[in-house]
């Protein structure tokens, strides 16, 4: 026999039942009820209050990142759920698993302008992997047992749940946790390859002379990381890592040659074009890794392996698409993947290499702090091992060129949706799940005061995370296009900060200001022997510019590269 | 040619929308889309007509339908022996003198009056959509008034059903 329950009880048995142990959210009217309820159940899971709806979003998809497991987040109707479709369309373009409540009107109230509707379930479809609006109580359990499995499985991605407040109310008696098994008849688990296809790619993959495995997040989502370590090392290919498959294969592993792509390394560009066989693993042809489509690897074959059948030929033509999870798709075709000397290869794409190094802005001796060295000098003092939390700009790619990352899940940036704000919040939430590492955040001044007031959370959390601000005085990686291709014309790209120090002392947080090299790594023990939230700001040389570049639309190899007077006539 | 896709969807709430939705956030063109029951509860029927020529175009169309949780099946008959039909419904205005005429012609398309009035007849016309475009043209000189098209459906010849056509799994 159960016992008599009402909607809002449901929402949080449920939760506790898929083993959520912690939420992100924000009461209002509309989901009042729930949080009501909430009170019966704080002893099995724990509530982060946000300070904005936009924050709950990026915290659940921050935590599910960092842990392979459903974030969740919580909101009222109207503008609460308004507030969510920023971080809805964040994790959707990475595919990030989260599930979001969402309070509605009264159901007999729908359509009317009540106060504080607004259609969510309509708003965020485009935006949501899956979306329901539970229009009975007796659907409410099994509804939300679907969202997480729509949200973790096939590709992963959000699912939102609009609850309105009725159904809150409405009680089951004897209510009984559904067991039966999900039955979803248009939504099926990935199956093994036919053996013609596995042949196909075996006989494409162990007849090419330039291969390139493409490493994308679909890597890390189907934890195919050994399997793309046996491929790579038994086929003797190299590695390329787009930004969200920054992990599956350690950076120190000499076969990864390095981020693709408008920001990439410069080798790991000139080999995408000069190969002759790509192996796509779960990743997508984003622009931002192929330059101009139509000379993209030109004299090459293309397997592309993805559990999403619609990436297959949408970008760029294939000439196998192969569509199953990646770890099944590895394992049917590796155990038969010939040894093969691919040295001449190797080296022809070290040599690529050795001209970046000559190239590297490490080696450059400034006055000024300069971004790439700061955040080289944060992977130093945290030995390379942190979970590090990046926004989006310059220092965004400044941090996937200078701090290599051994492990899976250690680097969580918005990179399909290039969301300004998404640091600071997804690290709080990230906080919640990396217990054995520290949890850094990469964040320019102009993305952190987009979602600033989360720091906020982040002292009532106590939440363990270090701020590093690579302040350059502006929305840098605008300014840089602006240099490049508007004749410096700098419309409102410098941008004005609040004294961080203060700002932090404010909210009840150390704050640190560094502006030179040496004092990075002192102030970063400081930092680690504090326990809860810290705050940096690295002031930094104002005019640099993240090289290589290929700009939007041109060849992947045409790539501008850092000045050098060993390769370019220049005053220095 | 145009593309037309056979579908089968879960007969919930919104799911219209939902396909709707997708072509226009895809940025591919609806030509015609007819829905309705089949011989499942709970599972409705979509014939999708779609401008897309191209056949990798058309397989990412394919794809994307099947891709939404609440589609079950999609089949693509653009290029299978199929069954496709179209119901139109026509008034035209007419005079005593061209009643007699209008009727030979609907006979001669095997078409049916379905309502006569002083002024006025409407013609039901069902056959492949070139047949109805054949009817519209004759019947323009005598002055068609207006005219309402339900868009294709399609079933595929022989034994073989949507239901056991499927496709790979969603995602
Ligand atoms: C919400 C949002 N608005 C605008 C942009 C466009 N944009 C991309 S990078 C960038 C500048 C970021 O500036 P900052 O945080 O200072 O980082 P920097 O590039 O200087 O390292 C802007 C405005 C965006 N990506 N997201």
């Amino acid at each position: 026999m159960g016992k008599t329950l009402t909607g809002a009880d449901i929402i949080w048995e449920c939760l506790v039942q898929e083993g959520v142990e912690v939420v992100f959210g924000y009461p209002g009217g509309a989901i009042l009820r729930a949080y009501d309820a909430l009170n019966n159940y704080y002893d099995q899971l724990h509530h982060v209050l946000v300070r904005h709806e936009q924050g709950a979003t990026h915290m659940a998809d921050g935590y599910a990142r960092a842990s392979g497991k459903v974030g969740v987040a919580i909101a009222t109707s109207g503008p609460g759920a308004t507030n969510m479709v920023t971080g809805l369309a964040t994790a959707m373009m990475d595919s990030s698993p989260i599930v979001c409540i969402t309070g509605q009107v009264a159901s007999t109230a729908i359509g009317g302008d009540a106060f504080q509707e607004c259609d969510v379930t309509g708003v965020t479809m485009p935006v949501t992997k899956h979306n329901y609006l539970v229009t009975d109580v007796n659907e409410l359990a099994q509804i939300i047992r679907e969202a997480f499995y729509i949200a973790r499985t096939g590709r992963p991605g959000p699912v939102l749940i609009d609850v309105p407040k009725n159904v809150q109310f409405a009680e089951i008696e004897n209510f009984v946790y559904p067991t039966e098994p999900i039955n979803l008849p248009g939504y099926q688990p990935p199956k093994n390859l036919p053996q013609e296809q596995v042949d196909k790619a075996l006989e494409l993959i162990n007849n090419a002379k330039k291969p390139v495995i493409l490493a994308g997040h679909g890597v890390l989502l189907a934890n195919a990381m050994p399997e793309l370590l046996e491929l790579s090392q038994k086929g003797n290919i190299p590695v390329t890592p787009t930004l969200l498959g920054i992990g599956g294969l350690p950076a120190s592993n000499p076969l990864n040659i390095g981020m693709m792509g408008m920001h990439g390394e410069a080798c790991a560009n000139h080999a995408i074009q000069e190969s002759d066989l790509l192996i796509a693993c779960g990743m997508r042809f984003d622009d931002r890794v192929t330059g101009k489509l139509n000379t993209y690897s030109p004299n090459s074959k293309k397997i592309h392996i993805d559990i999403d059948a619609s990436e297959i030929n949408k970008n760029i033509r294939v000439d196998l698409g192969l569509v199953t999870d990646l770890g099944i798709a590895l394992r049917q075709i590796n155990p038969k993947i010939e040894q093969k000397d691919r040295s001449a290869w190797l080296h022809q794409i070290r040599d690529w290499q050795e001209e970046s190094n000559q190239r590297d802005v490490l080696n450059i001796e400034s006055p000024t702090l300069l971004a790439a060295q700061a955040i080289r000098k944060v992977w130093e003092g945290t030995a390379g091992n942190a979970v590090i939390v990046s926004d989006v700009g310059q220092h965004q790619m400044l941090e996937s060129q200078y701090y290599p990352h051994e492990e899976p899940n250690t680097l969580l940036t918005s990179g399909g949706l290039g969301t300004m704000g998404f640091s600071v919040p997804a690290s709080i939430g990230a906080s919640f799940h990396v217990k054995d590492r520290e949890v850094w955040v990469i964040v320019g001044d102009g993305c952190i005061q987009m979602t600033i007031m989360e720091l906020a959370t982040a002292v009532q959390e106590n939440a363990n995370i270090n701020i590093c601000i690579i302040n350059n005085g502006h929305l840098g990686m605008v300014r840089q296009w602006q240099q490049m291709f508007y004749d410096a014309r700098y419309a409102e790209t410098p941008i004005s900060s609040p004294n961080y120090v203060k700002l932090a002392e404010a909210y009840g947080m150390p704050g640190y200001r560094v502006d030179k090299l040496e004092d990075i790594i002192p102030i970063m023990r400081k930092a680690q022997a504090h326990d809860g939230p810290v705050l940096i700001e690295m002031v930094v040389e104002q005019y640099d510019m993240v090289y290589p570049m290929v700009p939007a639309g041109a060849d992947l190899d045409a790539m501008i590269r850092r000045p050098h007077p060993q390769f370019e006539d220049m005053e220095i | 040619m145009k593309q037309t896709l056979v579908a089968l969807v879960e007969d919930k709430p919104g799911v219209l929308n939902r396909v709707a939705n997708l072509f226009r956030r895809r940025n591919f063109n609806i030509e015609s889309l007819a829905v309705g029951h089949s011989e499942t509860p709970g599972v409705s029927r979509m014939t999708i007509v779609t401008d897309e020529e191209e056949y990798l175009r058309r397989n990412i169309v394919r794809t994307n339908l099947l891709k939404m949780v609440n589609v079950i099946t999609v089949e693509d008959v653009t290029d299978i022996p199929s069954v496709i039909r179209e119901t139109a419904l026509i008034k035209v205005r007419i005079d005593a003198t061209k009643r007699r005429e209008v009727m030979d012609l609907a006979e001669m398309y095997r078409g049916r009056i379905v309502d006569v009035a002083n002024h006025s007849l409407i013609v039901e016309v069902t056959g492949e959509s070139t047949k109805i475009d054949s009817m519209l043209e004759v019947l323009e000189p005598i002055g068609i008034v207006e005219v309402m098209r339900t868009g294709k459906i399609a079933m595929r010849r022989g034994s073989v059903t949507a239901r056991e056509k499927n496709g790979t799994s969603g995602t």
